[in-house]
């Protein structure tokens, strides 16, 4: 046992890749938290009147909130006052017009990152639209996109360009009031993307959001909001990075998605952000709400996620399947290790007939990492034939790591087929040392076995974006073995 | 190929191996026989390299390096092998992807390059056709659900993959009918070449009736009390362990 400790801790001995700091100037809000920073925010994105309003009725509805504490994360109390709320890079000029005039010093920073930014590099066919702390640099592709009417921006030009399609969504599937973290972003959202697919498009590449946080004392609120109209299609893909630091910094971001009557939309998150040292020092709190809306019949929405950074977690993506046989899906990965902490989990909001959800969770704790999958399946009274099943595997790497398995299972409809399937295993001191009597380091070995634990969701990622995360999930649990 | 002096090694403090000592030549087969408790898997294991298989004292020259100085990895990429009684279950990962795995670790260690992809499916498909192991077979997560005689033709597999010099079968014959034995020795028949040495850890002589070995030596309270020719075995099967064992002591 003792050996196996060991070589767990050696393992979970990781170096964090992406800890570089870009040296680039921000352009900082005023620091903290009042009416005067939202209207700072609202007036640098020249946002219309409605939108003013609309931010500043969610900051004094934030102001009578409190902070969830349901979730199994512990943290000292977060000073809201001491955060900067919005952090552009400073630009010599107005909006750039094209990739040559953006600062090469960001360009090195997505190079380093692995992002392709530049056209010609973009073989792959994947659009990024990289939003650097709050302000989306450059989206790439927007052309060939607006060929087939596609809208892909940031959401500050959608604001501008596209207003009536901004507001009519808006807020619509994560009400302003919804959660303390919801209400928060509402009020100082500074980026994201908006994405509109017409209807009957099947979007041509997939679409894809860098984020990084890069300036110290930040938060990161972007607010992503994607439409795929009747009939329509689109998959999307987010990362995200953040360098080294001593303090927390706080991520706080809204997703919403639309998807209309036989629409489909395929989300995929790989969030690496900065984790926090072995000792549990600095790291991300990634405090996020991610729901979608199948309004329409038949549509469907599937969330995927490889959850492996961030010193704490908190996020649940959603789906309210309200459409008569819509379909909501969530494939998640979660690893923790070190001191992070993730709760993590979905929801299955059955309001039609015939909605179908499907959930797989993968939970990988290391070190002295907690790791609870939380998850809610509810089916209304209305939601005649509704079925769910839910599979929840938890894979321990040494003893002092925990994982727990909180499901909340309520149906109002007698009709209703509901399956919960759950196992926690361990890796066992025998599959190591089989695997390095063929020669493959315990390390290796390690990445090769949470990989298969993981198999069921990497299949889910997009083909480009699976080769990554399956590195991604080596790395992030290098020195938990030896 | 392979020179045990005096080994002592113990698990959990408990002393196993007690002054064992054996030498292979390069292309021989070597059995070693012995009861309950002499101390079969913990040779195995001790020389594999297994973690909690205390090496007390004692040395273990593997052609001509210091065995007992490297990691497990280190030694499977000098060409130790080791067959498994229990071969371990890995879910999710394929047995394709295992081996190719495997193959291109032990060639990094080496400082080699990884094998061509091309070339190491062909490979593995003309090896995995005369082992009887299906296509579905390389397919399937590794050795999971697989019987008994799949998973040791797996071994074999694996063995005939990973080319070894010396090939350690520990109870490869455990849980065997006689005609999945067949097909295990004959597997490891047509891997018999000069350079390549075989050590065969048994319980029962029925093996090697189909791997027939240059030695024979009878393992018992953790050191060799006897050796000798092909013959032995037989004697061994004739009169028992106790019978031999007490003669000799």
């Amino acid at each position: 046992m003792t050996q196996e400790a060991d070589t767990l801790k050696e393992l979970a001995d990781q170096k964090y890749k992406y800890g570089f700091v870009s040296d680039i100037e921000s352009e900082l809000a005023p620091k903290g938290l009042s009416e005067e920073t939202v209207r700072y925010i609202s007036a640098k994105k020249n946002e219309p009147d409605w939108m003013l309003d609309w931010r500043l009725a969610a900051f004094r509805r934030w102001k009578t909130m409190t902070e969830p504490k349901w979730a199994r994360v512990h943290y000292p109390p977060i000073d809201f006052q001491d955060a900067y709320y919005y952090a552009a890079p400073k630009v010599k000029k107005p909006a750039p017009a094209s990739l040559d005039e953006v600062d090469p010093e960001l360009i090195k920073t997505y190079e380093k990152l692995g992002i392709p930014l530049s056209e010609q590099k973009m073989l792959t066919g994947v659009a990024v639209d990289a939003v650097f702390d709050s302000v989306s640099v450059a989206t790439t592709f927007k052309s060939k996109l607006e060929e087939v009417g596609v809208i892909f921006c940031p959401i500050s030009e959608a604001l501008a360009k596209h207003p009536d399609l901004v507001r009519k969504y808006l807020g619509t599937v994560v009400p302003v009031a919804d959660n303390f973290y919801a209400t928060l972003n509402s009020a100082v959202f500074s980026d994201g993307s908006f994405v509109y697919i017409p209807e009957g498009v099947r979007c041509p590449m997939e679409l894809s959001t860098y984020f990084r946080i890069n300036a110290s004392n930040t938060g990161q609120f972007e607010r992503t909001i994607i439409i795929a109209d009747k009939g329509a299609y689109v998959s999307y893909l987010e990362g995200c990075t953040a360098p080294m630091r001593d303090e927390n910094q706080l991520h706080a971001a809204v997703v919403e998605l639309v998807a209309l009557e036989g629409a489909e939309i395929k989300y995929s998150t790989v969030q690496n952000w900065y984790p926090g040292d072995e000792t549990g020092k600095g790291g991300i709190y990634n405090f996020v709400t991610k729901r979608g809306d199948c309004r329409g019949a038949n549509s469907k929405i599937s969330w995927t996620q490889v959850e492996t950074g961030s010193s704490i977690t908190w996020k649940y993506p959603s789906c309210i399947l309200r459409g008569e046989n819509s379909v909501g899906e969530f494939y998640s990965i979660a690893i923790a290790n070190h001191f992070q902490q993730a709760d993590t989990g979905t929801k299955m909001i059955h309001l039609g007939k015939n909605t179908k959800s499907r959930i797989i969770s993968k939970g990988i704790s290391a070190g002295s990492a907690q790791n609870t999958y939380r998850g809610l399946v509810r089916v209304h009274h209305k939601a005649e034939g509704a079925r769910n099943f839910t599979q929840c595997d938890s894979l321990l790497l040494g003893s002092k790591c925990g994982a727990h398995t909180v499901p909340y299972i309520e149906s109002r409809n007698p009709s209703a087929i509901l399956e919960h399937e759950a196992t926690t295993s361990k890796i066992s001191d025998d599959q190591l040392f089989y695997c390095q009597s063929r020669g493959i380091p315990a390390e290796e070995a390690v990445a090769l076995i949470v990989n298969g634990f993981c198999k069921e969701v990497l299949q889910q990622l997009p083909m480009e974006f699976a080769v990554e995360a399956q590195k991604l999930v080596g790395i992030s649990l290098e020195g938990s073995v030896g | 190929m392979l020179e045990i002096k005096d080994l002592y090694a113990s698990v959990q403090g408990k002393e196993i191996l007690k002054g064992l000592s054996l030498k292979i030549g390069a292309g021989e087969v070597h059995a070693i026989m012995g009861p309950n408790g002499a101390g079969k898997s913990t040779t195995s294991y001790a020389l594999a390299g297994r973690e909690g298989y205390d090496v007390t004292s004692g040395s273990v020259t593997f052609k001509g390096e210091d065995l007992l100085a490297l990691k497990a990895e280190e030694r499977a990429a000098k060409g130790l092998f080791l067959a498994f009684q229990y071969p371990l279950e890995i879910p999710g990962v394929s047995n394709l992807t295992f081996l190719k795995t495997a193959v291109n670790s032990q060639a990094r260690l080496r400082g080699e390059a990884d094998l061509d992809a091309v070339q190491f499916l062909k490979f593995v498909r003309t090896t995995a056709k005369t082992l009887n192991v299906s296509e579905d077979m390389l397919k399937r997560p590794l050795n999971v659900g697989f019987s008994g005689g799949e998973k040791k033709r797996n071994e074999v597999l694996q063995m005939a993959m990973l080319k070894p010099s010396l090939a350690i079968l520990d109870e490869t014959d455990s849980g065997l009918d006689i005609d999945a034995l067949k097909v295990v020795a004959e597997g490891v028949n047509a891997l018999r070449a000069p350079d390549r040495s075989f050590l065969v850890i048994t319980h029962y002589q029925r093996l090697l009736d189909y791997i027939v070995p240059d030695f024979v030596h009878v393992l018992a309270g953790g050191r060799i009390v006897r050796s000798g020719d092909k013959s032995l075995a037989l004697l061994l099967e004739e009169q028992g362990y106790e019978a031999l064992t007490e003669k000799a002591a």
